[in-house]
């Protein structure tokens, strides 16, 4: 299955981004052909909305998965209408959190924060 | 002539001068620009009031049209839009009803919906005209209810005074935009030197003519004083942190209607405002 994941760089070894709707850059990783694709977050630098504009990507990517430390309501809501499994990540591992994923250890990500609205985070 | 009331923070004593200015000036009027909690009408109660509706627009979208090309979404620099499988989704309160998506639709799926965020309301207090914006609660922005609010000031009732919202952000740069002067209120302490430098910074970026009132002032050193007296800003006047004044307030009263002492006070502040906004605009 395909999975998405906020990263800091375009790489396996980069860290999970802290923010979701801000993060660079997105994995879209398949776990079956371990197929690895990195999309730069093309609205990491929009003025507002950069949930829903980042929701967008990963609903468009076709994945079931998003594996995520956070989410903010509005980016919550596009990726749940399009019926996303969302995960909180373990650490900031992507190879971790893969593993997790495939021994069913992840938790669903239950907590979806208000948004900072450049009122905080990053 | 419009004279705008700000502070960098809140609770420094934006909308007692600006009350007490109004109430002070033989005729004028009061505009309360701190939609998400206007509190100057508590203290003017004003009477036959006239109440309006405010709206803004938000895009609507008819399914049966929509066949899911996106240009809309691509197009929204607020990112409002989302297209999810088969539908679109807005969300209202990222949207900024520029109309651009309705515009842009090529299937003219797109139109507007009509959103009411609050009401103004406009009422006579004596000698002072009170103009209100009430944003209702859980609304994203005020601004529309502020543009109403500076719309339409009635040329003929004096000067207005315009107690704007704390801080330095969109909304209160909305509400300085047309002012004629600023006034900044500050509050002896390094917080308040710090609050004060900002909405400084926001006036000079406006090139706004402005000048300062000290509050609660105290015996002894005061840091917002050093700041004014360092950056050249002028000091229109000082209030003395005084146990009668902040009674009154705190009742809802209008001190200068109350005693003769604070109407001496804040005529002789509003005579100094006066000559400095006349000596800005002397050229």
């Amino acid at each position: 299955m395909k999975i998405a994941m906020p990263v800091d760089d375009k790489s396996l070894e980069t860290s999970i981004s802290q923010s979701f709707g801000r993060a660079p850059y997105f994995l879209i990783y398949d776990t079956e052909s371990k197929e690895s694709l990195f999309l730069d977050n093309s609205a990491a630098a929009s003025q507002g909305g950069a949930g829903v504009k980042a929701a967008q990507t990963i609903v468009d990517n076709k994945v079931a998965a998003l594996l995520t430390p956070r989410c903010g309501e509005n980016a919550a809501e596009v990726i749940n209408k399009a019926n996303i499994q969302m995960f909180k990540v373990i650490n900031d591992s992507i190879k971790d959190n893969i593993e997790a994923l495939k021994d069913g250890k992840l938790a669903l990500l239950e907590e979806i924060h208000a948004g900072f609205h450049n009122h905080g985070g990053k | 002539m419009k004279i705008a009331v700000l502070s960098g923070k809140g609770g420094t004593g934006k909308t007692l001068v600006s009350v007490n200015l109004a109430a002070a000036a033989k005729e004028s009027i009061y505009i309360d620009c701190d939609v998400e909690e206007p509190n100057g009408h508590l203290f003017f109660k004003p009477e036959d009031i006239k109440s309006e509706k405010i709206s803004i627009k938000i895009p609507f979208v008819d399914e049966t049209l929509c066949n899911g090309c996106r240009k809309c979404a691509d197009f929204c620099k607020f990112n409002a839009l989302a297209y999810i499988q088969p539908k679109l989704i807005v969300f209202d309160e990222v949207c900024h009803s520029c109309g651009g998506c309705v515009l842009i639709c090529p299937e003219k799926a797109l139109s507007e919906n009509e959103k009411f965020i609050g009401e103004v309301q406009r009422g006579v207090s004596g000698n002072v005209t009170v103009i209100t914006g009430i944003l209702n609660t859980g609304e994203a922005s005020g601004i529309p209810i502020i543009k109403k609010l500076l719309k339409d000031i009635p040329a003929d009732k004096g000067v207005a005074f315009i107690d704007c919202p704390p801080g330095s952000a969109c909304i209160v740069m909305e509400s300085i935009k047309d002012a004629d002067y600023c006034i900044f209120v500050a509050e002896p302490t390094l917080f308040g030197v710090h609050n004060l430098s900002m909405v400084y910074e926001l006036v000079t970026l406006f090139a706004k003519p402005h000048g300062v009132v000290l509050n609660k002032c105290l015996e002894g050193e005061n840091p917002a004083e050093e700041f004014c007296l360092k950056k050249g800003i002028k000091i229109l006047g000082q209030i003395p942190y005084d146990n009668e004044l902040g009674t009154l307030n705190s009742n809802a009263l209008i001190s200068v209607r109350e005693t003769e002492k604070y109407r001496v006070m804040f005529s002789s502040l509003l005579q100094t405002v006066t000559m400095e906004v006349e000596a800005c605009y002397s050229y």
